[in-house]
């Protein structure tokens, strides 16, 4: 029965083309002299799983309800399928919204709460009960449609909320950090759903969210956004392996960075020298923007890092200049995760990095150990260059 | 060696005992005797002599006394309508919007609780004499609106205290979420903002209905010549004498008042229960 909604949500989605089916023109959101949201511009299109991602107060919230229209733009347009929404009440937006809290109606049973947004539409009863049975059962909470909320628990009410805003066949739906209330398993197992979920109806939805793996995990396209800008738009591995400024490469995954300076920059190879990997420099095999001797950074994902047993000479990388992208330290500490282990290795002058390294195989996780001295290396393509 | 006592046992000890059962004794002592004496077969009141209900009979054939109860009735019932809507909107109106002065608003809200009835009743006395003065020969029940008014003016405080409090544990995002799923501002508020009060409503309207009922004070000095309250009247009972009529009228209010008490608490149970 699922099956029937879904496809109807669906039909309804594929109607509109290519076209943005949501589009923030200028949008700026100030109280007093507060920014809430700086001049942001953004398009999504139909059938997107898209992630707004960013630090608490970061804007992202506002936004999302803006589109809702609970918060009113300061300055911009807000274009819903292609209309604008500026004099349209919330009520009126062909978008609906899973709250944070979930927001479930306490007085009301589950299928009262589904049906509500219906009753307030004058769907007649018939067709009614028909919609909240589809979505609840799309929902896989068909037998608990009498139930009162307080009998459910945190996972059951998210798919009220869910089948609540669904069953109104809403051209995007709205999730605001929808599984930040949710335990470690259950989350794990609803971001799955989510994404599941979102094949199925194939309409746009739009997730807020502060949690980077959940954003990277489900969503299709993400916009980091940073003090009420957006940092960055892309792909998940876009923004892991291209990060375009120290807060994305900071905020997603973690990273080791090193500050220095650009002393070559060819079309074919650029030089930088960071005066924490003195007196190594580190080479990558292309070139970068940025003016020669200009201060950049160069961001390494602990991943791409590798560990070598101590020896005199650096060890020498296949692709690599001799003497390049390497670094002595000592191991300070090593994290075993079970999938993973990281290690945290002291380099010579002070500075302190995380590597991390599948554990491969059973044996071999004493390889290294506690207090050994080792040699950091990396490939030329592992490093990225940032100018700010 | 003695028994531990576990930290909320009072009980336990002679005096914790003692003390309950002082405090039980004077608390309902007093009205378990009127209430006893009201059968009792005796105009004095002192010495048990017999049960009757005479003066139950008495009571209800002395038609000062209903329609004085009629009165008091009428002005609880009207001042808890016109409370509980003044009351529920003060408190929304402080819980949703924030402006200049508000704290002073709030305050002025509070202020008929704080100031002592009778200086309430003579402010009121004066208001209706000399300010506004309230006519005394128009007709059953508007000759009761100086009465009505002075009691919404301390009644809607409570009711504006309770629901006030209720709104704190409301969640705003449901009223976003009803108002995302298609309602208007009306849907979402008689939908999801008022079955959220409904209990603060309830336990207001009780409030103020009781307060009005007994009011002596206030009613004394806003009440016309012609108008008599319950209460009132049986002040003007006592300057006669302490008969057991007067016990017969005070057990009929007290029995009123728990009738109330039960009735809500039956509906709140269900209410919470469905």
């Amino acid at each position: 029965m699922d099956q029937a909604l879904a496809s109807g949500i669906k039909a309804a989605a594929t109607e509109a083309s290519a076209k943005p089916i949501i589009s923030f023109r200028n949008i700026s959101k100030r109280w007093g002299t507060t920014v809430g949201v700086d001049n942001v511009s953004l398009d999504i299109l139909p059938g997107e799983f898209f992630a707004l991602l960013g630090p608490s107060g970061c804007g992202k919230t506002t936004l999302l309800r803006m589109l809702a229209g609970l918060e009113v733009p300061t300055e911009g347009h807000i274009m819903i399928d292609g209309q604008d929404m500026a004099e349209i009440p919330p009520n009126r937006r062909a978008v609906n919204m899973v709250f944070q809290s979930y927001a479930v109606f306490p007085h009301m049973s589950v299928a009262d709460n589904v049906a509500y947004g219906l009753k307030v539409d004058g769907v007649p009863q018939i067709d009614r009960d028909r919609r909240v049975q589809e979505a609840l059962d799309l929902v896989q909470l068909g037998h608990l449609a009498k139930r009162m909320p307080d009998q459910l628990s945190g996972g059951q009410r998210q798919r009220v909320a869910l089948a609540r805003a669904l069953v109104k066949k809403p051209k995007v739906l709205l999730l605001d950090e929808p599984l930040s209330a949710l335990d470690a398993k259950l989350r794990e197992a609803m971001r799955f759903e989510l994404s599941q979920l979102q094949q199925k109806v194939g309409i746009t939805f739009i997730m807020v969210t502060h949690d980077q793996t959940e954003a990277l995990a489900i969503a299709c396209r993400v916009a980091v956004m940073n003090k009420g800008s957006i940092a960055q738009l892309g792909t998940p591995s876009d923004l892991y392996e291209f990060p375009a400024s120290r807060f994305v490469a900071d905020f997603i995954g973690s990273v080791n960075m090193f500050e220095g300076k650009l002393i070559d920059d060819k079309p074919d190879e650029a030089i930088v020298a960071c005066p924490e990997l003195d007196p190594y420099p580190v080479q990558v095999p292309h070139g970068v923007p940025g003016k020669e001797d200009s201060s950049v950074w160069v961001a390494i994902r602990p991943e791409k890092m590798n560990l070598h047993k101590d020896a005199d000479a650096p060890p020498a990388l296949p692709e690599c200049a001799a003497a390049h992208n390497v670094a002595k330290g000592e191991i300070k500490d090593i994290s075993y995760l079970g999938d993973i282990s990281i290690y945290h290795v002291l380099l010579a002058n002070g500075r302190l990095i995380r590597i991390s390294r599948p554990n491969r195989s059973r044996f071999d996780q004493d390889n290294f150990s506690a207090g050994e001295k080792v040699w950091v290396s990396w490939g030329g393509s592992s490093p990225v260059v940032l100018q700010s | 060696m003695a028994q531990r006592r576990a930290p909320l046992e009072y009980n336990r000890t002679w005096q914790m005992r003692l003390w309950l059962f002082g405090v039980f004794f004077f608390l309902y002592a007093p009205l378990v005797a009127l209430i006893a004496f009201s059968f009792n077969d005796s105009k004095r009141n002192i010495v048990w002599r017999g049960f009757t209900l005479e003066y139950y009979r008495k009571l209800f054939n002395d038609q000062v006394l209903m329609v004085a109860f009629a009165n008091s009735l009428t002005i609880a019932f009207l001042a808890t309508i016109i409370s509980l809507a003044i009351g529920a909107l003060a408190a929304i109106l402080l819980w949703r919007y924030r402006f200049v002065g508000k704290t002073a608003v709030e305050g002025a809200f509070t202020l008929p609780l704080v100031v002592p009835e009778i200086c309430m009743g003579v402010s009121m006395l004066l208001f209706f004499t000399r300010v506004i003065p309230w006519p005394n020969n128009i007709m059953w029940p508007f000759s009761l609106g100086s009465i009505v008014i002075a009691h919404v003016s301390f009644c809607f405080p409570f009711v504006a205290l309770v629901v006030g409090a209720r709104l704190a544990s409301f969640n705003k995002e449901q009223e976003e979420a009803a108002r995302d799923l298609g309602a208007n501002d009306w849907q979402a508020f008689r939908d999801v903002l008022l079955p959220h009060i409904r209990p603060a409503l309830i336990a207001g309207g009780l409030l103020a209905f009781t307060l009005s009922l007994d009011d002596f004070v206030i009613t004394f000095f806003t009440s016309g010549p012609d108008t008599i309250t319950f209460p009132v009247k049986v002040y003007s009972m006592l300057r006669f004498s302490v008969n057991p009529e007067v016990n017969a009228a005070s057990t009929m209010l007290i029995l009123l008042t728990v009738l109330l008490m039960v009735v809500m608490m039956v509906t709140q149970s269900r209410a919470q229960k469905k």
